[in-house]
């Protein structure tokens, strides 16, 4: 009931923010076209549509950090989150609040993304939603970072470290528009110690129906998520008694 | 029973006393006025009794109910509008008090009860559909006084309340709280001497993070041997311990 509650209210908070909204599921769309249409014209194995739309999901998903994270530094630094620590909810409900209407809105951004790659040229199959399922891991990763940096950041701050550095790491270190194989060095092995690379990947196989090559690729973001998770959960009910 | 008893409640911050020793009692039904210059201990006072922060020694009781070994009962009796105005900014204000509802576990047609009600009750008709960010700072101030009512709880802390508001707001302001009177057990705190001196039925002057003195305001005048309740304010918060 208080979960519900506070889980709609940050839903509508969400919703009606129409420039972050917009930019969260616009963008992604907008980079699948410009990327499919470079793709077309000079073609590179990258940019095809079944390689491109898994790691556009995943990039996509990386705004849902910016949005988590708003809205709880948004909460904190304002006299809001002083109202609702006064109110009868215990630490689990304001975890759950935050994170439920995050869940629905990931699932559909990546069907977004699917779609407009219909159009694009992707063949339907049922390895589409398998590939939505298998990037599930990935959004609750996203939505970790999110509770994590505006359980200690500020919202200015959140623009800057999801909205910038995690977009920017999601991009470049996920291999959805290059191989950081080709890189290599420090760039190479950092990718892969991350979770992002594996996350497209794993959404990769899914989608091209190499189905005993995801769940290798799965354990890292798994694993990532777990982590983060707990860390921000941690980190959160710390703030919820020191503040 | 007393609505309000602390005993020797006391909040440290590092080399900071903030609140010391605090032995207080407010009755039920009472409008208790906490009145202090900044810095005085009136807000660590409030956040203390609504369990928003612990106590480094003492105790409160609300209605019977410690704030140390008790926090969620008492939370379950208390509602609070903060110093700064808490209102989520892209719900309408009928959103903003169906979620406070929520949040206090009111069943959701109860809530649509107690919102229209509340919304009457507080002029609020004319924006009740308009989203909270787009309100005035007297609508807004109002709004987040009548979602501290909402839950009905048996204590009200305000915290500066009408600061920053116009004259007529505040006036606005003043016949909402003074309609409080003898239903609702209301801590006030308030930088406006007049604004204590004419709602409130008792008023305590803090200095220093101490209980200065503790009276009706013609009590306190009195004490002090001063004519204007300003003079009397001045008296006891430079340590004229009259009490």
């Amino acid at each position: 009931m208080k979960i519900m509650a506070f889980a709609s209210r940050n839903a509508k908070e969400i919703l009606r923010d129409k420039t972050s909204l917009g930019f969260g599921i616009g963008f992604p769309v907008i980079l699948l076209l410009l990327l499919s249409l470079i793709g077309a014209n000079a073609p590179v194995d990258l940019f095809d549509v079944d390689k491109l739309t898994p790691g556009i999901a995943v990039f996509g998903m990386s705004f849902l950090s910016l949005f988590s994270g708003m809205i709880i530094a948004k909460d904190r630094t304002s006299s809001f989150m002083m109202r609702l620590f006064a109110s009868p909810m215990e630490s689990g409900d304001f975890i759950a609040g935050y994170t439920l209407p995050l869940i629905p809105m990931a699932v559909a951004q990546i069907l977004i993304c699917f779609v407009t790659a219909l159009f694009l040229g992707l063949s339907a199959s049922l390895n589409i939603l398998l590939t939505v399922l298998v990037s599930i891991p990935a959004a609750l990763l996203f939505i970790g970072i999110g509770l994590l940096c505006g359980s200690v950041f500020n919202d200015k701050q959140v623009g800057g470290a999801c909205g910038a550095l995690l977009t920017n790491l999601s991009a470049w270190l996920s291999g959805t528009w290059f191989d950081p194989a080709m890189v290599g060095g420090v760039f190479g092995k950092l990718a892969k110690s991350l979770p992002f690379l594996h996350a497209v990947d794993a959404g990769r196989y899914a989608l091209a129906g190499e189905y005993g090559k995801i769940m290798p690729e799965l354990w890292w973001v798994l694993v990532y998520a777990a982590a983060v998770d707990v860390i921000a959960v941690l980190v959160f009910r710390h703030k919820m008694k020191s503040e | 029973m007393r609505a309000i008893e602390t005993n020797n409640l006391t909040k440290k911050y590092k080399d900071v006393t903030a609140v010391d020793d605090l032995c207080l009692s407010v009755e039920q039904g009472e409008l208790f006025a906490l009145l202090g210059v900044n810095g005085a201990g009136k807000t660590t006072t409030i956040k203390m009794l609504s369990c928003l922060t612990a106590p480094t020694s003492g105790d409160a009781r609300l209605l019977g109910d410690s704030v140390v070994t008790a926090p969620m009962k008492v939370k379950e009796k208390i509602n609070l509008s903060p110093q700064e105005t808490a209102v989520a900014p892209n719900l309408t204000v009928r959103e903003n008090l169906e979620f406070i509802c929520g949040i206090y576990g009111i069943t959701k047609e109860e809530a649509a009860g107690k919102t229209e009600d509340m919304i009457k009750r507080c002029s609020l008709d004319e924006i009740a559909g308009k989203k909270a960010g787009t309100l005035s700072g007297g609508w807004q101030r109002r709004l987040s006084i009548a979602m501290a009512l909402i839950s009905e709880p048996d204590i009200l802390f305000l915290d500066e309340p009408t600061l920053g508001l116009d004259v007529l707001a505040r006036r606005e302001l003043w016949e909402m709280i003074e309609g409080l009177k003898g239903k609702v057990t209301v801590v006030l705190t308030t930088h406006y001497l007049e604004e204590a001196e004419s709602l409130s039925d008792r008023i305590g002057i803090m200095a220093g993070g101490r209980l200065s003195a503790v009276g009706t305001a013609e009590e306190l005048m009195k004490k002090a041997g001063k004519e204007k309740f300003e003079e009397a304010f001045v008296v006891l918060c430079r340590g004229g311990s009259l009490s």
